[in-house]
């Protein structure tokens, strides 16, 4: 893993320091409100519901077990003893008090972790394939590319006024686990002709109350060309993004307007004087952040272990099935663990949870641990003969959830329950699905199947690019889901599509039940997922079974 | 009802420190109870009430003017389902005002 070097510490102090003071003049009433947000939110604090919310960045979702624990003992000291994993791998903690921040802050910095750019309009935490540098398919770990950018971005003065927040992720791997083209950047590891990697470069993702997928710039960028071709792409944001309208300001809004060539002909412009003027980090920089992700040294000693393991126990065998995936290495696995135990909230983990997965991973995880944007957690790097012992110590500590992957395994925003731009609540509707799904044991007869509720436009809950998107909104002062089908997050995206008229909270479950009613009985065969079937018979049949009274009305009406 | 003339109003915000969501009274004091709220029905009003609630900015953040309702006990309460939240908690867990009370 990265470690912080001398300059890293320092400026990661110095901000803690400023910003203590910052705190104090607040409090004494030097500065007024107006004055203190920014200065609030360049450090992650936001102010919500019910109490302020403070986001640690958590670079590319990665987490030493040190780290992890640190992260136990400040939920524990200073909020309610929880903290609740996002779609972009970071943590909030949904209680802290304001005077207790910068202590907090402190706290991060003792383990080389802070809240910076974790808000605002700069280039926010790069995330990462939560699989990198274990993932069977992967070409390269791209986390060494992901801590270069960390430190481009890292308080950046171009990049601290940008038109809007810019977010940027990568993965190693042809098969996108990290959301890629739903980002203002994605970055996809692919090869060339001559067997180089280097980087397909996606621009203009993003989801939102404009959602859209990310047009390819670049088909294959060498990697040495990475830098000046990104500070060319945000060089061209800057100087031509919307700053009129704060809904318009996003790239993604620019390259829609502009047209996927002309866009590109601007990028690759300023890449030939971005190029020229570029100084490249010194070698040994990048070889320290290169070596600092080389694999773990694996134990390949052989054992039956976990084979005979896996004949005598079905519930480990069940949990195999779902949670683990396969690892580089075949002597090993990678394990997932389901923060969406039935009925609990999406992504949240308490700290006897945190510490306990610190000491798996510390254990039998070479000591790593990651986030995923599914809001789950990733031991990377698990000997398959450890898997039994992990999997007895996960069940332990109520973190076996055998999900991954299937319905129960929801993405959802903290909605209305803490978030102060939400329109609707979006935990409570996951866990009465996750419940429902539960009693009637369908799960996995349904198999495979992402379920993500926002609860509000912005979609932070990824609802449009769910196999069945749900997005919370405020009818007339009453909570009302819409219903969206057909989403994709991965490689070959595609923006769900919107059933008609949504539904009110009580309306939303047998709702769901009938899509999923309808795929069961209308599916080819018992492999052919929610998805593929969806892609097969298009939206009407799920129409018809969610509107039947309207039905014959809508479908005229349409025809018409 | 068609104009704003009539609606009632509270002015509400979160307590600088806690974070917590406070509401204005009459004496231009903050209460941790939605009941305590000081209740006013026209626009001149509600920005006297407001303006004289920012003037307390050392002690408070984002103070705004809710609608409202007068309960059946005959003090105001939130009229809508976000404003509900703010006097209770989250749903999913018994933290926050609900478990306090």
């Amino acid at each position: 893993m990265y470690r912080y070097d001398d300059f890293d510490q320092d400026f990661v102090a110095g901000r803690v320091a400023e910003f203590r003071e910052q705190v104090a003049r607040r409090l004494d009433g030097s500065l007024t409100e107006d004055e203190f947000k920014p200065l609030r939110l360049k450090n992650g604090v936001y102010l919500q519901l019910h109490a302020y919310m403070l986001r640690v960045a958590i670079p590319y979702g990665t987490l030493s077990s040190r780290q992890m624990r640190q992260l136990a003992m400040i939920a524990e000291r200073w909020d309610k003893g929880y903290g609740h994993f996002t779609t972009r791998q970071n943590i909030q903690y949904n209680w802290p008090k304001l005077s207790d921040i910068p202590d907090i802050l402190q706290a991060l910095a003792d383990v080389e972790m802070h809240a910076i750019q974790t808000s605002g309009n700069c280039i926010r935490n790069v995330t990462a394939d939560h699989f990198a540098g274990a993932a069977e398919d992967e070409i390269e770990d791209p986390r060494a590319t992901a801590e270069l950018l960390r430190q481009w971005s890292t308080d950046h003065p171009e990049f601290q006024y940008l038109p809007r927040k810019f977010k940027i992720a990568i993965t190693g791997a042809p098969n996108d686990r990290a959301v890629t083209k739903a980002h203002d950047i994605g970055l996809r590891m692919v090869r060339n002709e001559l067997g180089e990697p280097g980087y397909e470069v996606i621009v203009g993702g993003g989801l939102g109350r404009t959602p859209m997928v990310g047009r390819t710039v670049r088909a294959f960028l060498p990697k040495a060309d990475l830098l000046p071709y990104l500070e060319a792409i945000l060089r061209v944001y800057n100087l031509e993004g919307r700053r009129d309208n704060k809904y318009k300001a996003r790239i993604k809004i620019l390259v829609h307007e502009t047209g996927q060539e002309a866009i590109t002909a601007m990028i690759e412009e300023a890449f030939v004087e971005q190029k020229a003027l570029f100084q490249a980090p010194p070698a040994a920089l990048v070889a320290a952040i290169e070596a600092s992700f080389a694999p773990p040294e694996f134990d390949n000693t052989r054992s039956l272990a976990y084979e005979e393991a896996l004949v005598s126990d079905p519930v480990l065998r069940s949990f195999v099935e779902t949670n683990v995936a396969a690892h580089k290495n075949p002597a090993y696995g990678i394990v997932s663990v389901s923060l969406k135990p039935v009925g609990g909230t999406p992504g949240d983990a308490t700290a006897d949870q945190m510490r306990v997965l610190a000491d798996i991973a510390e254990r039998y995880g070479h000591d790593e641990l990651r986030v995923s944007h599914e809001q789950n957690i990733v031991l990377p790097h698990v000997r398959k003969s450890d898997i039994p012992a992990v999997h007895a110590e996960l069940r332990k500590a109520g973190l076996a959830t055998a999900n991954i992957g299937l319905l129960s395994d929801i993405i959802a925003c903290p909605g209305m329950d803490y978030c102060a731009l939400a329109t609707a609540r979006s935990i409570p509707i996951a866990q009465e699905i996750a419940q429902r799904f539960d009693d009637l044991k369908l799960e996995r007869e349904i198999g495979p199947l992402k379920i993500k509720i926002s609860g509000c436009i912005n979609a932070c809950g990824h609802h449009h690019v769910g196999h069945i998107g749900i997005l919370g909104l405020d009818r007339a002062g009453v909570e009302n889901y819409q219903i969206t089908l057909g989403g994709d997050a991965t490689e070959t995206m595609v923006l769900g599509e919107r059933t008609g008229p949504g539904f009110a909270a009580e309306d939303l479950l047998p709702a769901i039940e009938m899509i999923l009613d309808t795929y069961l009985r209308l599916r080819d065969h018992a492999d052919e997922t929610f998805l593929e079937a969806y892609r097969r018979l298009g939206a009407e049949p799920f129409k018809r079974a969610i509107y039947p009274a309207d039905n014959t009305q809508g479908v005229r009406a349409d025809v018409a | 009802m068609s104009s704003k003339r009539g609606i009632l109003q509270v002015v509400t915000a979160n307590d600088l420190i806690e974070g917590d969501a406070v509401w204005f009274t009459a004496a231009h004091t903050w209460s941790r109870s939605h009941g305590d709220a000081a209740v006013v029905t026209s626009s001149e009003e509600a920005d006297a009430l407001l303006s004289e609630a920012r003037k307390q900015q050392a002690i408070i953040a984002d103070a705004y003017l809710a609608d409202a309702v007068i309960g059946a006990d005959g003090r105001p309460a939130p009229s809508h389902f976000r404003e509900a939240f703010r006097t209770r908690g989250p749903s999913n867990r018994f933290h926050g005002k609900q478990a306090e009370s």
